[in-house]
């Protein structure tokens, strides 16, 4: 919303404030700003100094161009200026606009300069040179230099002369705020501010014999309209609008077009209601509010044929739709040179249908309005003002009677409030008297209506009393609080409960009066999920790199690395782009995005983790889980004996992780089952914990990337619901354990953890550990054949193990081993 | 034998000092104290000396026999001393190569402020929750009195994954999941920090970043308390000469409603680029829990009230480490991550 401070003071005396001067324009938007409505821009309208009338003496052909002219300007003060002109439009006689050497321009600044030889002492300007928007000039604005009429007096101010001496405070509301998108609702705003009273209104016309509503009749057949009313107003002249019409809709950011046109939009503007003009002679005779039919069409003013659905408003003339309520006018009914008549449309249309409608064709000043939500009162405020307008600048007769359909709600709103609401709610003791004065100042009414008769005033207002000595507060120390009734006008629509009126008494009353003060609540210590953090510390201890990734990918990314069949990605209904459109199903997804994004800025060492979410679905039911995945590729150690991450560099970290969360011995990499996509079928495995899988491992296939790529995700919902023991300590043993290595020769396919798993079960109590120190497949060992060494730690806590009781129980592992891999004991 | 006697002493003591090592030590030593040893042969010449000559010679024999094992041995003493000094000499190697690192791995920044915010509020008696990001309508508009059509909506361009379904578009959502969750009904002290969305992207906006919310009902809870609640926040997060400003706003949650300013930290509120010459930077908004939410939740407003704030942690990480562009939060390039591989101070 563009406030013009020129439109500002047609409703508010502010003759006090000189707005001439930018700084107060500015301090003016400060001030709403702390009152809850910031701004994105202040100050003048136009921004250009050392102006003055001139009127053209002398225009003769510049002696070396085909173009340009040689002026002698009028400036006033019996001073003559020299300044050359190229403007197809500058001729003797003329009234201009004068930039004298020194002014700036939104442009440019000028200065005396020599044009191909000729002196030049300024320059005329166009609307445009004085930076009007482009789209609110007509080409004869722009096209050459702007002319002043007649009765311009050489050496005055031109801008004050144009009535452009206009302040602009561009808002940015909020959207409870639909009364401020007025000057009307903005006067209040700005006199409670300034403790200054709104003028009332010019609703004044005259009216003819003919009655309307005799003539015309109006239906309404849908909830989706509570008032309609229609006027009608004969013999209108269509013509330019005044200046001071045109130009504070120009400060509002709004095109003038005719005189006509322009009230309803200048009408818009002071009430905040919207209206809509017919050509009267075009109707027949009907209005009918009702919803659009699926596919009925209507060729609205901008020329295009609109195809309307069951949630489309329509104003139909009983028959076919004339208008889409609330958005835009059909093209068959609209206003043009040749309108005699006008029928004004004076409405309140439902806010989320006018909404989505105007989403899918327009979103204007009128739509923007509907939506915010408008007084009923205001309609009819409208609707008597365009008609005034109508009968003072277009000449208009105004038909006695009005088509009225109304079941609006328009009283005032009474709520109860007591002063211990509000100060309880604010933390801060303020006088009822005060209290009273801020309902004033906003133009509300408060009075004592009663005391509240659950007579506890609540602790802090209570406390505070005690705290607080001074005049003020000893008359509340009574038992009972008063309660205010506070007769809400009908225009604050945003204000309906008790919380709203604390919080106008904050606003106006001055939130920085509160003071801040330390919350007295019992001493605890806040809960919070440690688990995460400690997983994530040592992920950065083991080396990795902590990233934050985008959950939404394109469709086919969101596919990679997943292992289950029957899960779907999750799409949104209208992303930004196809990049953004599936949420990932893996985080493997986003960091292998991440490599790649790394490896084209060649960045060679990664090694990242990531703790985050992915989503799927299956059939409509959607699922989200928390993770941790890892990607490493590159060194692991550096220096000169450094290290490459491989499979065994990258399950270490698994193991470390797992093992620190309390896993130890509950794990393990399972290949037998179906392995996750875009992996390497050969080095990948499930990671199991308990027998159940929680996550894979592995490097990414070679045809996706030509590095040794290594991943790793875990499902940490999965994975830590599997509950963990205590920590504690257990004894550790007097007696010597013994170290005993076995190597075997085994098939090549047969796998380390499966003789491991062997060894373990067949092991007796004695055996401590287990782990292969040795792997030998070169020379000497039979084709297809592996050497395989174990180192197994024997021991017992209650004894020193003697030759027979070690030889027993490796003798029983070695026979356990050869019967079930048909292996053979080297060495 | 006197003779004998004094001309080995001479000997051995010429023969020592030119030993070089162990072995030619141990030559010395068969020489002089070997079975057939010089100093043996003279024992046995002393077994056939007559009986008054032999108290003369035992005594010299004795002290001679001595001697020579105390100079051998420590002779041998200094040998292996000086043998492991020329094995160190020897095994020293140049201290300034390049170590044997494992590479180090970095804590994100924005992981840095989170970490840092629940530290703080944990320490004043909040829980630290979360919830699903993936949130229905219900839980992140209609139970924070944003019904259906609600014109506040369009302040948040969602993302819907259906009608019912959506990305959250603020961690408010999470205010009702606590509320209905808490069976008692009794006082809440949370704050949730998490991810969020919202159907824009351009330089200052992310379509994924990440706030973090606060809640507090109970009784008597007032504007006062916010207030105080947020000095302590941002003066722990942006330094202690922070000062707030409360601008009266509109969220459909909260009422009355804030928007939060603070003192510019760059300029200190003379004005700057960054806080565009006003002094001020907005970086939370706030207010006084809506009755209507804490009654769609199973909260009394006329027992509790209570208030809530939030604020977007990508600004404030970008603020604490002077990060220029938001998106560099989300690139995960390894030269901006590793920038972050310390503590922080």
């Amino acid at each position: 919303m563009i406030l013009s401070t020129n439109f500002l003071k047609s409703y508010l005396d502010l003759k006090d404030i000189d707005f001439d001067d930018e700084a107060n324009i500015i301090k003016l938007a400060d001030q709403m700003t702390l009152l809850g409505n910031e701004y994105d821009s202040a100050g003048k309208l136009i921004n250009a100094t050392n102006l003055v009338i001139g009127e053209v003496k002398e225009c003769e052909m510049h002696p070396d161009s085909d173009h340009l002219h040689v002026c002698k300007v009028n400036i006033g003060d019996g001073k003559i200026e020299q300044i050359v002109c190229g403007a197809p439009n500058v001729r003797k006689g003329l009234k201009v606009i004068v930039a004298l050497p020194g002014a700036k321009l939104p442009e440019i600044e000028i200065k005396k300069s020599v044009i191909r030889g000729v002196e030049s002492n300024g320059m005329l300007c166009s609307l445009l040179e004085l930076g009007i928007d482009k789209k609110f000039l007509s080409p004869k604005d722009y096209e050459g230099i702007h002319e002043l009429d007649e009765a311009a007096v050489p050496g005055e101010d031109p801008i004050k002369y144009m009535k452009l001496d206009d302040g602009v405070i561009d808002f940015d509301l909020t959207a409870n705020r639909g009364d401020l998108l007025s000057v009307l609702g903005m006067a209040y705003e700005v006199g409670a501010l300034l403790n200054k009273k709104v003028k009332p209104i010019d609703l004044k016309h005259k009216e003819s014999n003919v009655d309307f509503s005799k003539n015309f009749k109006v239906k309404v057949d849908t909830e989706n309209c509570k008032i309609y009313l229609a006027k009608r107003v004969d013999n209108v002249v269509i013509k330019e609008s005044p200046q001071e019409i045109k130009e504070k809709l120009i400060a509002c950011g709004i095109r003038p077009i005719n005189n006509v046109v322009d009230i309803s939009n200048y009408v818009m503007m002071e009430t905040g209601q919207p209206l809509h003009f017919f050509d009267a002679d075009k109707l027949n005779g009907t209005i009918l509010v009702r919803m659009a039919k699926e596919n009925e069409k209507l060729t609205t003013l901008d020329s295009n044929e609109r195809v309307l659905s069951e949630e489309d408003i329509v104003i139909t003339d009983g028959k076919k739709p004339i208008a889409l309520a609330g958005v835009m006018g059909g093209l068959d009914t609209e206003i043009t040179e040749e309108t005699k008549s006008v029928v004004i449309e004076s409405a309140i249309f439902d806010n989320v249908h006018i909404r989505k409608t105007s989403n899918k064709i327009l979103r204007s000043e009128a739509s923007n309005r509907f939506e915010k939500g408008i007084d009923p009162n205001r309609t009819y405020m409208a609707i008597e003002r365009a008609c005034k307008l109508l009968e003072e600048y277009a000449e208009g007769s105004v038909e006695k009677g009005m088509c009225c359909f109304d079941n609006a709600d328009k009283d005032d709103k009474k709520i109860d409030i007591t002063v211990a609401n509000i100060c309880n709610i604010l933390g801060i003791v303020i006088p009822e008297k005060e209290i009273i004065n801020v309902f004033k100042r906003l133009g509300f009414e408060a009075e004592v209506s009663g005391k509240d008769k659950k007579g506890d005033i609540n602790n802090f207002f209570n406390k505070s009393l005690q705290l607080t000595d001074g005049e003020n507060c000893k008359k509340y120390e009574k038992e009972q609080d008063d309660i205010l009734t506070v007769t809400v006008p009908s225009r604050r629509i945003d204000i309906s409960i008790k919380e709203d009126l604390i919080e106008e008494v904050g606003r106006i009353y001055g939130v920085d009066k509160i003071k801040g003060r330390v919350i007295e609540l019992p001493i605890k210590r806040g809960h919070f999920d440690q688990t995460s953090r400690e997983i994530r510390n040592k992920m950065i201890d083991l080396g990795l790199d902590e990233t934050l990734t985008y959950s939404l990918m394109n469709p086919e990314e969101t596919k990679r690395f997943t292992l289950y069949d029957e899960r779907e990605s999750i799409g949104v209904l209208s992303p930004i782009t196809e990049e953004r459109s599936f949420l990932r199903q893996t985080l493997v997804s986003s960091l292998y995005k991440t490599y790649e994004y790394n490896k084209a800025r060649q960045n060679k060492d990664i090694s990242i983790f990531e703790l985050a979410k992915s989503f799927y679905k299956v059939d409509e039911n959607y699922f989200e889980e928390n993770k941790l995945a890892g990607l490493m590729t590159g060194r692991y150690f550096t220096g000169l004996n450094e290290v490459k991450v491989d499979f065994y560099v990258i399950k270490g970290v698994v193991e470390e992780i797992l093992e620190f969360l309390g896993y130890a011995n509950r794990y393990s990499f399972i290949t037998d089952k179906k392995l996750p996509k875009d992996m390497h079928p050969g080095k990948t495995a499930l990671i199991s914990v308990n027998n159940e899988t929680v996550g894979f491992i592995g490097e990414v296939i070679p045809t996706l990337s030509n590095d040794e790529v290594l991943v790793f995700e875990i499902n940490l919902d999965k994975l830590l619901a599997k509950q963990v023991g205590k920590m504690k300590y257990k004894e550790i043993s007097k007696f010597p354990t013994v170290e005993k290595d076995i190597a075997l020769l085994v098939d090549k396919e047969v796998l380390a953890g499966d003789i491991q798993k062997t060894i373990k079960s067949s092991g007796g109590k004695l055996l401590l550990s287990s782990r292969v120190f040795d792997l030998y497949d070169g020379k000497g060992i039979a084709e297809g054949k592996k050497s395989i060494a174990f180192r197994l730690t024997l021991g017992s806590d209650k004894e020193t193990l003697t030759d027979e009781q070690i030889n027993e129980e490796i003798s029983k592992i070695v026979t356990s081993l050869e019967k079930k891999f048909n292996c053979e004991l080297r060495g | 034998m006197e003779e004998k006697i004094k001309k080995i002493k001479s000997q051995i003591a010429e023969q020592l000092k030119s030993i070089k090592d162990k072995n030619s030590l141990e030559d010395v030593r068969i020489k002089f104290l070997g079975k057939k040893g010089e100093v043996t042969e003279l024992l046995k010449e002393f077994k056939d000396l007559p009986k008054e000559e032999k108290p003369k010679f035992g005594k010299a024999l004795n002290e001679l026999k001595n001697e020579i094992e105390n100079s051998i041995k420590e002779r041998e003493t200094k040998l292996k001393a000086e043998e492991i000094s020329k094995k160190l000499e020897e095994e020293k190697i140049d201290v300034t190569l390049p170590s044997k690192k494992i590479i180090r791995g970095s804590k994100h920044p924005l992981t840095r402020v989170i970490e840092e915010i629940e530290d703080l509020f944990v320490s004043m008696g909040y829980d630290v929750c979360s919830g699903p990001e993936l949130e229905t309508d219900e839980f992140c508009f209609e139970r924070l009195n944003l019904p259906k059509g609600h014109p506040a909506r369009d302040m948040q361009d969602t993302f819907y994954i259906t009608t019912e379904y959506l990305l959250r578009t603020q961690t408010s959502a999470v205010q009702a999941h606590t509320m209905m969750d808490n069976k008692e009904k009794g006082p809440i002290r949370e704050i949730v920090p998490g991810k969020t969305y919202r159907r824009e992207d351009d330089a200052t906006h992310s379509h994924q970043f990440n706030q973090v919310e606060g809640l507090v009902v109970d009784k008597d809870i007032s504007f006062a308390d916010l207030k105080g609640t947020l000095e302590i926040f941002m003066k722990h997060m942006l330094g202690p000469n922070t000062e707030l400003r409360f601008r009266p706003s509109y969220f459909p949650f909260t009422e009355p409603s804030y928007e939060v300013d603070v003192s510019c930290f760059k300029c200190g509120g003379k004005g700057c680029n960054l806080c565009k010459h006003t002094g001020w930077i907005e970086l939370l908004g706030a207010g006084i829990v809506h009755p209507n939410v804490l009654r769609m939740n199973g909260y009394d407003p006329d027992v509790y009230s209570g208030f809530a704030f939030g604020t977007g942690l990508d600004r404030l990480a970008m603020f604490k480490y002077e990060i220029t562009d938001i998106r560099l939060l989300y690139s995960n390039d390894v030269r901006f991550l590793e920038q972050f591989d310390r503590k922080d101070i």
